[in-house]
């Protein structure tokens, strides 16, 4: 069972649809208890930093989402909002992230030819091959919406990068936790395909 | 291969079922919302706008049933339009998985409350769609209520407002060029995005992928709607959903 953490933040009936359509069996949920039950976990979020990791303390689920990342190696995915708040900060605000992929997450600079947000679908090119992404197609194309971006201190933790004015990590990756910039549950075919990639690989497939 | 220029089809809702109108009038119906999407879903379209063309002139909110079964067919981008009053309304239709709403009446109305979906949502959530009659003296006109009700604020100071309301996006919606096929108003499209930072999504009178690249080039607009084009095929208007080959659109748009 894959559990979609419902703590106030994010477009959960967005993730649990594209769940659905990937036939993966998936419960929408804000309970300690739903998270010591979950075989994988998918965190979402959209808006600002600080409110998400707020929100995110006051639900009390840290302390579960900590033992189910680092000690029951579950699989987990985060999604935009959800992807950024797996690392350590974000200049956005000064709450500090959950801590478990060592990156922080930096704003775009002011360019005329690249607006902020970055708002368009985008492709990826992977720099470390994942199973996520195994059977991805060369036509593959992910909807983004953000202002900042994720920056990883190893290098192997980035899965793919994306081009927008500079490369940055579009999908980042340590061990069992994965994130993805891009939105899997508004991107069509594509992210279908690693939503149903997620729901169908095995726990030891994210750890090898 | 990646363009930024966003090809929207625009879906006007009425009764539960959708409509296309020319300048505005004239509601002709279409099909199965549901069914449409799923359509374009198959078409791998870049977003989907939908606007209940009745819901302000009726006085009434979203249908949010029709749009929760909408959102459970669509797995791309969505924005949602009609109706939306308040903070409560926006809220429910972000949650059924829309990405955006898209607000007309309230940005005149009550701008307020789009401060307050600006400040919990963010900028990129609150789309303002301007319905806007050119005409050759006194300048482009503003309405409301799906064209039927006259604004008098003028288009530039109404940009000011939105600018200060720090919305995210706009639509220009060009009521007499709508459903006509005449291409975009472009000299309207061109003052628009001369005076706004934010994203700017071309609306009215698409012909072919031609009107596009002049919505971008020469309207300087971010996106290019259309409804007509999408969903009507030949002189007599036969039903026939559409969407152009990608391969085209990337070779065409940048």
């Amino acid at each position: 069972m894959i559990l979609i953490v419902d703590y106030g933040v994010g477009n959960l009936m967005s993730v649990q649809n594209m769940a659905k359509k990937a036939g993966a069996g998936a419960i929408v949920s804000g309970d300690v208890s739903a998270v010591k039950d979950a075989d994988k976990i998918i965190l979402p979020g959209v808006g600002h930093f600080n409110h998400g990791m707020k929100k995110l303390r006051e639900s009390g689920l840290v302390e579960a989402l900590n033992h189910a990342a680092m000690s029951d190696m579950k699989p987990i995915l985060g999604i935009c909002l959800g992807s950024q708040i797996l690392g350590n900060g974000s200049e956005e605000g000064d709450e500090p992230g959950l801590g478990w992929i060592n990156m922080k997450c930096r704003k775009f600079p002011k360019a005329d030819s690249f607006p902020v947000p970055h708002m368009m679908w985008n492709e990826i090119n992977i720099e470390n091959p994942h199973p996520l992404f195994a059977t991805m197609e060369e036509s593959a194309r992910y909807y983004f919406v953000h202002s900042f971006f994720m920056e990883c201190a190893d290098p192997s933790d980035v899965v793919a990068t994306t081009n927008y004015g500079q490369n940055f990590a579009s999908v980042v990756r340590h061990k069992n936790i994965i994130g993805t910039q891009f939105h899997p549950e508004k991107s069509i075919r594509y992210g279908l395909a690693l939503i149903s990639a997620f729901n169908s690989l095995e726990k030891e497939d994210f750890l090898s | 291969m990646i363009i930024k220029t966003r090809v929207i089809p625009v879906l006007l809702l009425q009764d539960g079922g959708l409509v296309k109108t020319i300048k505005f009038k004239n509601p002709t119906y279409v099909g199965d919302p549901i069914n449409s999407v799923r359509i374009f879903n198959e078409k791998e379209v870049d977003e989907l706008v939908f606007l209940d063309i009745n819901a302000t002139p009726e006085n009434r909110g979203p249908d949010f049933d029709l749009l929760r079964d909408i959102a459970g067919e669509a797995f791309m981008p969505m924005a949602y339009g009609g109706g939306i009053r308040s903070f409560e309304d926006a809220k429910t239709v972000l949650g059924l998985g829309f990405e955006k709403v898209i607000v007309n009446t309230l940005t005149h109305k009550n701008p307020e409350v789009i401060r307050e979906i600006v400040s919990v949502y963010g900028a990129q959530s609150v789309v303002a769609c301007i319905d806007v009659k050119s005409s050759l003296i006194g300048g482009p006109t503003l309405f409301t209520h799906s064209g039927a009700t006259k604004i008098k604020t003028s288009l530039d100071s109404h940009l000011k407002n939105l600018t200060n309301l720090n919305i995210g996006e706009i639509i220009i919606n060009s009521i007499d060029r709508d459903g006509t096929q005449f291409g975009y108003d472009v000299k309207t499209l061109k003052r628009v995005t001369s005076q706004v930072d934010v994203p700017t999504v071309a609306c009215g009178g698409a012909k072919d992928i031609e009107s596009f690249v002049e919505a971008v080039n020469q309207g300087g607009c971010s996106a290019t709607a259309a409804g007509t084009m999408f969903v009507f095929r030949g002189k007599h208007r036969a039903v026939l959903i559409s969407y152009p080959e990608r391969k085209l659109l990337v070779q065409k748009l940048p």
